[in-house]
């Protein structure tokens, strides 16, 4: 059985003193690949921001083990870098990385070496959100914290990362906590998710088990219909 | 060529190389025009020196520090933008320098007087001017990071506000000196005109801050030795070698 990595008790956050998350409970073992599922507005960022330190919240917050922590944003797109004379190999070295890491990670996800000399800026979209796949791989994260990673790309894209994303959270013994509005990508990558809704239902659990019809609606605030195979 | 001449080539160098490799960062957090206002604040400080006779750099440097401190503590106070938070506390600064600069000797502290400049201040322009260089060049990813996402910056482990101030600190010492190349009215041009013709010519970050500070460099050289030729001013022709530069590097836009 695996050990508790994160304990999250009576966890409270405000913002301009309206409460965006109040009472939250919930607890992330180690390996587990948690999706924080919910609409826009229901405080999945709020909550990514907070418990990686970014933003004053109330309660208990406790690390059973210190983390690594690797963090992909979602705000880290193609545009950050746009304009800037930046290689795939500058963009690695602002986190001082060494060469030979930096090659590994990149064909870890699938890019070839020669994607180094050209500019971040410039690859195509599924290639540019890989290599944010890598660069946040490369200093040996233990937990990896996701926001809309895919986003910015299309369905495919998406899906490619995600089954990316999953061989290497078995390969490499993660523990990932994933933000998404996307109930896809709970049913085909989840061990558990962690739902919240802007009307404070909530739910976490095994996903099959927790995201019923009835607690969907609930959610969402309005029917919604998901087959699962 | 004379004793003056070398100290104003050695002045403007030292000043415009680190102003462009600065400029470089300014660009990509899209805070070059931040130097306008900055230089403006240094409007005040250069009419003290005007008035009691001291050098301009020296009078502005005070007025340049207080006021970047103001934005660096009203930044974290407000989290309103550091280009608005500059645009309130410069136009405080040009307001303060009008009640008495004195107008008929406003012209050096408006377009910059290279062509006087003293040893003393050559050297302090020297030491200041490699220091912030050396600074910026060490800060120089780290700064980076924080401008292309704060948050992962502070993942990472990067204390973001002292980044923030280094970068500011910076900023106010280039543009206190940059007070004696070009002027209060110009500032913004020393860092933005080399690092936007870098950008033109640029594919890595390291390319972009060496062909900056050399586009820089040679600006300063080119106009500080035409001035000496023509009689024009100095800071006026050093601005508009670095737009003839900037011009050049157009068609090679990697755009």
């Amino acid at each position: 059985m695996s050990e508790i990595l994160l304990e999250v008790k009576n966890f409270n956050v405000t913002m301009d003193g309206s409460p965006v998350l109040s009472g939250l409970n919930f607890s992330v073992e180690e390996g587990e690949f948690l999706t924080i599922l919910g609409p826009n507005g229901s405080g999945k960022t709020v909550l990514t921001k907070a418990l990686l330190g970014l933003m004053p919240y109330e309660g208990e917050l406790r690390w059973h083990m210190k983390p690594r922590i690797g963090y992909l944003p979602q705000g880290l797109n193609q545009m950050s870098v746009r304009d800037l004379p930046l290689t795939v190999k500058d963009f690695f070295a602002l986190k001082k990385l060494n060469p030979r890491e930096i090659s590994k990670c990149l064909s870890d996800v699938g890019l070839a070496g020669n994607v180094l000399s050209k500019r971040a800026g410039y690859l195509s979209g599924g290639e540019f959100q890989r290599m944010l796949v890598a660069w946040v791989l490369a200093p040996h994260p233990n937990v990896l914290f996701l926001d809309e990673p895919t986003t910015a790309i299309d369905v495919a894209g998406g899906e490619t990362i995600y089954s990316l994303l999953r061989d290497i959270w078995r390969e490499q013994k993660l523990t990932i906590l994933n933000v998404t509005h996307d109930l896809n990508i709970v049913f085909a990558h989840s061990t558990h998710v962690l739902c919240l809704s802007r009307f404070g239902h909530r739910c976490y659990g095994v996903p099959k088990e927790v995201l019923t019809p009835d607690m969907l609606n609930e959610i969402y605030g309005a029917t919604v219909n998901f087959y699962t195979h | 060529m004379t004793y003056q001449l070398v100290l104003s080539l050695v002045s403007g160098v030292f000043i415009a190389g680190s102003a462009a490799y600065l400029g470089t960062l300014m660009l990509s957090r899209k805070m070059a025009v931040v130097a306008g206002p900055l230089g403006h604040l240094a409007l005040p400080g250069a009419a003290l020196a005007l008035v009691y006779g001291f050098s301009l750099s020296l009078g502005a440097f005070p007025f340049v520090v207080v006021g970047i401190l103001l934005i660096w503590l009203l930044e974290i106070r407000t989290k309103l933008q550091m280009e608005a938070l500059t645009a309130i506390v410069f136009a405080t600064g040009v307001g303060i320098a009008f009640l008495f600069l004195p107008i008929d000797k406003a012209e050096a502290a408006l377009i910059g007087d290279i062509s006087k400049v003293g040893f003393y201040e050559t050297l302090a322009a020297t030491i200041l001017g490699a220091a912030v260089f050396v600074v910026v060049n060490r800060c120089y990813s780290q700064i980076m990071l924080v401008s292309i996402h704060e948050d992962v910056a502070r993942t990472e482990g990067l204390n973001v506000k002292f980044y923030n101030l280094v970068y500011l600190l910076a900023i106010a010492i280039i543009v206190a000196l940059g007070v004696d190349l070009v002027g209060g009215l110009m500032t913004a041009a020393l860092v933005a005109i080399p690092a936007a013709a870098a950008r033109n010519v640029s594919r890595t970050l390291a390319q972009y801050g060496l062909t900056s500070g050399a586009f820089g460099i040679s600006s300063a050289i080119v106009g500080i030795l035409t001035s000496a030729v023509t009689r024009f001013p100095a800071g006026p022709l050093v601005i508009l070698a670095s737009a003839v530069i900037f011009a050049i590097t157009i068609p090679m836009s990697k755009v």
